[in-house]
């Protein structure tokens, strides 16, 4: 990973031979990356294993617990509603996802202007994270009736406070010395900031947003539940509900699953752009292991 | 020049043909809300195209001095001028000054290039003629095969000559550096001490350096200032009247070796000094 993401330089050959090559000369299994891939599909293949095994040999109903083949028979089978389903939650997830990284990033901004500024509203960020989202979110349908408009404020609400706080820390973790060659140099505000507060926080940003991308989504399913419609804007949280009161229970699981794999795609996302915007300079994606 | 006596500090002696001096520190020194001293009042002159060196254990001050001279620090009291000017008007004179700081200070996200081009894209200067003199500089300090990489691919030594070259690029007259060399190893410093001291000459620089290190003041330095600590205070000043450009054979010179006994002898004078006056 180390030797992948370094750009040609006149120092940079010798460094890179030595990995590849010893890499190469591995067998398949003792190769990290092979490894980093393996072990956890190993895993999943045991416990899915375990699962299908469990549920033929006790007999279990597919009304307590479908085994791993029929949900995904299920997923298949009820693909057209599903999808539909998975499509509404996506889009609320990323309208909300990128709504609290809008205003997250402004609130910080106005936030480093001074330590007054922060002093007086941090509590009140504080608030709005502590506050649980289910007991405010039919207040928010109340007010903005749209279905999901409210559902975009409740999740948006969520994601918001890793994004403020990690972006404050961020613009605020400037090296001192390189802050005083800054002053030094007589760099004027917007100087400042582009040029050293902005680069200096993107390491804490994109670990924000990687908090941010999940509560997103569970902030869409949870504010669903409480202010989701049925027909064409249901979402999976919808699915859920229905799949429970129907005891429809592997079309339930489908469900999750479409859920765990949106959060699973979420993450992945966000690991690939921050290697993207870090990988060559910053220790956290530059280190090998 | 005549060697000062202990304790004399250089104004007086000058002869007037000398030009007028670069950096005068009048009576300034540091005292912290909680009473510390950092500094005892420091008079000091140093003339265009000296190399001084700050000499002193650490809590001696000569960062504060240093910082105080660069406009980082105010003093508590006291004044600092730099070419007949206040340090915060020193854009009167059109004379320029740069600090290098103990660590390289570069930004990790930008390339060698970039780093270097700071200074003038701070001051505006137009991109094409940025480069241009960034290559200069980069040339001056043997990096120019290096412009595209990023901080984190060179080693210690390098990144202190990014961050010199740094300096350089606004073709400074006063050149500040805080113990530049002081996190390298020995042989890296010793070289980039000797490429430290062609600059100079080539660029006729006025230098002020930091450094606790004897044998790197007694080997850069045209004149040493010797501090002590706790309170932080100039004990005296040393000419080192040997001719540049100084060659390592130097180092093992008999010549060397006085300098450098003189200098010891200084410092441990101020440090008996000094455990006198804490036992009772």
């Amino acid at each position: 990973m180390n030797t992948a993401t370094l750009p040609a330089s006149p120092s940079a050959p010798a460094a890179r031979a030595t990995p590849a090559a010893s890499a190469a000369r591995l067998p398949l299994l003792s190769q990290p990356r092979f490894q980093k891939i393996a072990y956890p599909v190993a895993v999943g293949l045991l416990l899915l294993a375990l699962w299908q095994g469990l549920v033929t040999g006790l007999e279990l109903p597919p009304y307590l617990v479908p085994s791993p083949i029929l949900m995904v028979k299920t997923l298949w089978t009820d693909w057209v509603a599903l999808g539909t389903s998975l499509l509404v939650t996506v889009k609320v997830t990323v309208l909300a996802f990128v709504a609290a990284t809008i205003v997250g990033v402004l609130i910080s901004f106005l936030f480093v202007q001074s330590r007054r500024i922060e002093t007086a509203l941090f509590p009140y960020a504080v608030l709005l994270q502590v506050t649980p989202i289910v007991a405010v979110a039919p207040l928010i349908i109340i007010w903005f009736k749209d279905p999901t408009l409210s559902m975009v404020i409740c999740a948006s609400l969520v994601a918001l406070f890793p994004i403020i706080s990690n972006t404050t820390l961020g613009l605020r973790s400037v090296e001192p010395d390189l802050q005083s060659y800054f002053v030094m140099n007589r760099a004027t505000r917007v100087q400042t900031l582009l040029r050293l507060r902005i680069p200096s926080a993107l390491p804490y940003f994109f670990g924000g947003l990687r908090i941010s991308s999940g509560l997103a989504l569970i902030g869409a399913v949870v504010a669903e539940f409480v202010a989701g419609t049925g027909g064409t804007g249901a979402g999976l949280a919808y699915q859920i509900l229905q799949a429970g009161f129907q005891l429809n229970i592997p079309r339930m699981f489908a469900a999750l699953l479409l859920i765990s794999l949106t959060g699973v795609a979420l993450f992945v996302l966000m690991n690939w752009l921050t290697r993207l915007a870090l990988g060559s300079w910053h220790a956290s994606e530059t280190s090998s292991d | 020049m005549n060697r000062e006596e202990p304790g004399h500090l250089a104004p007086a002696l000058q002869p007037p043909s000398q030009p007028a001096a670069a950096v005068e520190v009048l009576s300034a020194q540091k005292t912290y809300p909680d009473g510390t001293q950092a500094l005892l009042p420091v008079d000091l002159s140093i003339r265009q195209g000296e190399f001084v060196t700050l000499l002193g254990p650490s809590g001696c001050g000569k960062s504060t001095l240093l910082k105080m001279v660069a406009g980082l620090l105010e003093p508590t009291d006291g004044r600092l001028h730099l070419w007949q000017r206040p340090v915060a008007r020193l854009a009167e004179t059109g004379k320029k000054m740069a600090f290098v700081f103990q660590s390289p200070t570069l930004m990790p996200w930008a390339s060698v290039q970039a780093n270097v081009r700071l200074p003038l894209d701070l001051a505006g200067v137009p991109r094409a003629e940025g480069d241009a003199r960034v290559a200069d500089a980069l040339k001056l300090v043997g990096l120019e095969r290096f412009a595209k990489a990023l901080p984190r691919q060179l080693s210690g030594g390098m990144q202190m000559r990014v961050s010199i070259a740094r300096s350089l690029v606004t073709e400074p007259d006063l050149l500040l550096m805080d113990e530049p060399f002081g996190a390298l190893d020995e042989i890296t410093r010793h070289k980039l001490d000797a490429e430290l001291l062609d600059l100079w000459q080539k660029k006729n620089l006025t230098v002020i350096f930091v450094t606790h290190s004897i044998h790197e003041a007694v080997f850069l330095s045209s004149r040493v200032v010797m501090m002590a600590a706790r309170p932080g205070r100039v004990v005296e000043t040393f000419d080192i009247d040997e001719p540049y450009p100084r060659t390592p054979d130097f180092m093992v010179s008999p010549q060397f070796t006085r300098h450098a006994k003189r200098l010891q002898d200084s410092l441990l004078r101020a440090s008996a000094h000094h455990a006198e006056q804490e036992t009772p």
